[in-house]
């Protein structure tokens, strides 16, 4: 008797040592992730203000439109907070509810950011225009890719929930793709901050 | 009657709590909200705007950092922190290097050795 439960708490903590690997390697992905974001925002601020006689960021962007975006993708950061919560207390219906609002969020932000860009080509302001396009095409465009990937990679993990439950590996997947879309909203606040708000002061 | 069980997975610690994402989130909100008015309001000159909107940047990013991601809630030793700790080292000196070399390049460009000499003696306040 004692002997299967010593071997339980065995199993048990060597899974979790191995959950705490998996967290701490995809956290490892993320700073890289960010020093890589760096790099975008550090080309974008030495090029601001080379606009070739184009718009700079005063002509071109709406305030009140970003923050509607900065909201939504606020909302979602919390929403998938709780559906990380739900989730860990393996209430399977509120956790996809929940991821499936995360999921709605994201893609109305997208949607949003498509929009304002597919608006600023159409007026013939694309990268191609001059530096400080092509910085904050890539910059913003960068972000938006990694949402992108994160709102398919949340669509397969709500699949994934539905058919086969909250297992271990759809938990543990679920806790990295939390981290994923934290990591997203709080690179945002630099876009929405630096590009957007000074952009356009 | 689920409300009731404590966040204490079997898979691996959590660190998270409703409390702590509802603080974060109304935090956000204030700050970000914060940002938008003094950028739309234009009361200040436009470098205290810049000053204010980035320590409120910095400020949220710190409130989401803790509360979202739980930096620093994880037992010694403190892994996650140390690797959050040296990517916002590198990133400032990415960011605030460039910035400040293409600054200076930008300030010597385009004039002749004589002129920038006149420049940097007049920029410095030097008397020869």
């Amino acid at each position: 008797m004692s002997d299967t439960t010593t071997t339980h708490a065995a199993t048990l903590s060597h899974r979790q040592e191995e959950d705490t690997k998996s967290t701490f390697g995809f956290w490892i992905y993320l700073m890289t992730d960010a020093i890589l974001f760096a790099s975008l925002f550090a080309t974008y601020a030495v090029l601001r203000n080379n606009t070739n006689g184009g718009p700079g960021g005063q002509e071109l962007f709406s305030l009140p439109f970003v923050l509607v975006e900065t909201l939504l993708l606020l909302t979602s950061s919390f929403t998938v907070g709780l559906a990380l919560l739900a989730v860990h207390r393996h209430d399977k219906q509120k956790a996809l509810i929940l991821l499936g609002i995360t999921f709605a969020l994201g893609a109305a932000f997208i949607a949003m950011e498509l929009t304002e860009f597919a608006h600023l080509i159409q007026e013939g302001h694309s990268w191609r225009q001059s530096a400080f396009l092509s910085a904050f095409f890539t910059l913003v465009g960068t972000h938006g890719l990694h949402i992108l990937v994160g709102l398919m990679w949340l669509s397969v993990m709500i699949v994934k929930v539905v058919r086969e439950g909250l297992n271990r590996a759809n938990v543990r997947k679920l806790t990295l793709l939390a981290m994923f879309w934290h990591f997203l909203d709080v690179v945002w606040i630099f876009i929405f901050s630096i590009v957007y708000l000074i952009g356009a002061a | 009657m689920k409300k009731n069980i404590p966040v204490v997975s079997k898979h691996q610690p959590l660190h998270a709590t409703f409390a702590g994402y509802l603080i974060g989130f109304l935090l956000s909100i204030y700050l970000t909200i914060s940002a938008y008015l003094v950028v739309v309001y234009d009361t200040f000159s436009r470098n205290t705007v810049i000053a204010i909107v980035i320590t409120l940047a910095l400020t949220q990013f710190v409130v989401q950092a803790i509360f979202f991601l739980h930096v620093g809630k994880e037992s010694k030793p403190r892994w996650n922190l140390i690797m959050f700790s040296f990517m916002v080292l590198v990133a400032a000196i990415i960011i605030i290097g460039s910035i400040w070399i293409m600054a200076n390049l930008d300030y010597r460009h385009g004039v002749s050795p004589e002129e920038l000499n006149n420049t940097i003696i007049k920029d410095e306040g030097y008397k020869p």
